[in-house]
């Protein structure tokens, strides 16, 4: 059984509201899945669905292969691990105390938890009371949480949020690490920078439906959008820079002189090699479209809105 | 049954931990210590009294106060956990919402009925030992039943603080409507009878107005202390119209037991009925 999660076709509505429609998701063993969406968009929803909190209206949520509200929804708990977003422990606890305590509940051997509070950079704080704690070593404890037991599947809710950017580094390489040990993990995010390089599909929710899904790679080749290619250039005459904009869709030049093409994906190596025959050209650089700009871009769709990307 | 014992566990340390066992016992304590001995003042003596007479006084206020600190107690144990989001994580574990709210009552009852247990029973000790005239075996039958019956009370106020907990989704709220119940039971349930009796200058059916006393925990507890002493009466006006009709102790303890009972079930179901 290599499929951790499977949607087919669920939806869930909350009275009149249609919180989810015909939502189709997958996540394969040892998968990172980006799940994005504004608020409201469903991935509370989904990730409730998936936990078996919530009951689907229509539709089959199966989490192992198992329904997760049928009769082995316990032993499926016991493999998933979770972190909600804006959590608060109990204050008056230590953070040792916080996590023996979710430990029991979840079954896990108690010498699990020093280690977990050794991984997650928590050691020294163990005896301190919960209360004493800063935002981000609060998450730090929640992610402690939600790996006791070894889960094959992890659900996270906004890993990153108040964490700076060292722990948000050491995040991510905990979650590339137990991708590597075959964990399925669905990341749920509205905070895009530096996320790219950790997922490995992404799944843009809007408004109950999924907007689109597949790699990143996939998704640019989807959308279409152009790169932007940035190039310092001395001593050329006004010819030979309107030279370069041959093979671009819209040329800008920044304050600085740089001059930025817009460039369409398909003529993205015609274009280098006329930059490198060009005279003048000391510097450039390609950027292609970030996870933020394709979010924004399925999202603008959705919305029936131009998108103004330049 | 795992889940509900490290739940009770864990809720049963908080109590011990957050300083409410301490306080509870010495609040108790304190208080029948104070009235067994000042409980004569009244007719100019100063020094132990008579076992009656400090059950009925004691009886008279810990029906305000026990209902009080039990739902101070466990107020928010619901609504406290919705609003840190601890409860949203607990229902992705390993646990059902009736093992949770099971656990997390059986916490605050051994809280409660151990805090209760220890003050008056310290207070009972203390009156033997200081005072060579109370005899082991007068005071200990209706201690016993006193603090049986307030151990009993307190619960049944745990069990409505459960359902108040469960229904509301804000801690503020909760507290309003916990301390509304209180004065909904306490205070203005016996006003509300003693108006119907003098408004119909007395012409309640008797059958109906013993119902009505039975519906009310409080009234239930002051019943089974107060009954059979002669002292009854003087401490308390409206229940003398019951004298004479002795309810059986067995049963009262019965109804008390179903006010914790009843409450709670209902608190586990809208538990359960919950969205999220």
């Amino acid at each position: 059984m290599n499929r951790i999660v499977e949607l087919n076709q669920v939806s869930r509505a909350f009275g009149r509201i249609q919180a989810l429609e015909r939502l189709d998701l997958r996540l394969e063993t040892g998968e990172v899945l980006g799940l994005l969406g504004h608020n409201g968009a469903g991935k509370s929803t989904t990730i409730k669905l998936i936990l078996g909190i919530l009951a689907a209206t229509a539709g089959a949520v199966r989490v192992l292969g198992e329904d997760p509200r049928g009769r082995g929804a316990g032993r499926l708990r016991m493999a998933t691990g979770y972190l909600p977003e804006n959590v608060s422990f109990y204050d008056n606890l230590t953070g040792r105390e916080v996590l023996q305590y979710f430990a029991r509940l979840k079954r896990a051997p108690t010498r699990a938890v020093g280690e977990l509070l050794e991984r997650v950079g928590l050691r020294e704080a163990a005896h301190r009371r919960v209360r004493t704690y800063s935002k981000g070593m609060r998450q730090r404890l929640g992610l402690a949480q939600a790996l006791l037991g070894h889960p094959r599947l992890l659900l996270l809710d906004e890993p990153t949020v108040g964490l700076d950017p060292m722990a948000t580094r050491d995040v991510y390489d905990m979650i590339d690490t137990l991708r590597d040990r075959g964990t399925g993990v669905i990341l749920c995010s509205h905070v895009l920078p530096g996320v790219e390089r950790h997922i490995d599909r992404v799944a843009i929710l809007g408004r109950g439906r999924l907007l689109a899904s597949g790699t990143i790679d996939a998704l640019r080749e989807q959308a279409g959008l152009p790169l932007h290619i940035r190039v310092r250039i001395t001593g050329a005459n006004g010819a030979q820079r309107q030279a370069l904009g041959a093979n671009a869709l819209e040329t800008r030049v920044e304050d600085d002189g740089t001059i930025v093409l817009s460039i369409r994906p398909e003529c993205k190596m015609a274009a280098l090699q006329a930059l490198l025959a060009a005279p003048g050209v000391e510097d450039l650089s390609v950027e292609t479209p970030t996870l933020e700009t394709l979010y924004a871009h399925f999202d603008g769709l959705d919305g029936r809105r131009e998108q103004p990307h330049a | 049954m795992r889940e509900v014992l490290i739940v009770a566990g864990k809720e049963f340390r908080d109590g011990l931990r957050n300083r409410w066992v301490l306080a509870i016992t010495l609040a108790f304590a304190l208080l029948a210590v104070a009235l067994a001995w000042f409980g004569a003042a009244a007719s100019g003596e100063v020094g132990f009294t008579q076992v009656s007479t400090t059950i009925v006084s004691l009886a008279t206020l810990a029906v305000f106060l026990i209902p009080l600190i039990a739902l101070m107690l466990a107020y928010d144990s619901i609504v406290g956990e919705d609003e840190g989001g601890t409860l949203l994580l607990l229902m992705s574990y390993p646990l059902s919402r009736v093992a949770l709210l099971s656990g997390k009552f059986c916490g605050h009852a051994a809280v409660l009925g151990l805090s209760t247990i220890l003050g008056f029973g310290a207070a009972a000790a203390v009156i033997v030992l200081v005072d060579a005239g109370a005899a082991v075996h007068d005071l200990s039958g209706p201690f016993a039943l006193f603090i049986g019956s307030a151990v009993l009370l307190g619960w049944a106020f745990l069990a409505l603080a459960y359902v108040i907990s469960v229904v509301t989704r804000e801690k503020a709220r909760a507290a309003g409507l916990a301390l509304l119940t209180w004065f909904l039971f306490v205070l203005v349930y016996d006003l509300a009878l003693l108006g119907l009796l003098v408004g119909t200058e007395g012409r309640v059916d008797g059958g109906l107005f013993r119902v009505l006393l039975l519906l009310n925990p409080t009234d239930v507890f002051r019943l089974v202390n107060l009954t059979g002493f002669e002292e009854m009466a003087a401490a308390s006006g409206m229940l003398s119209v019951m004298a004479g009709q002795g309810f059986p102790i067995t049963g009262l303890l019965a109804i008390l037991a179903a006010w914790t009972i009843v409450p709670l079930a209902a608190a586990a179901g809208l538990f359960a009925a919950r969205r999220t």
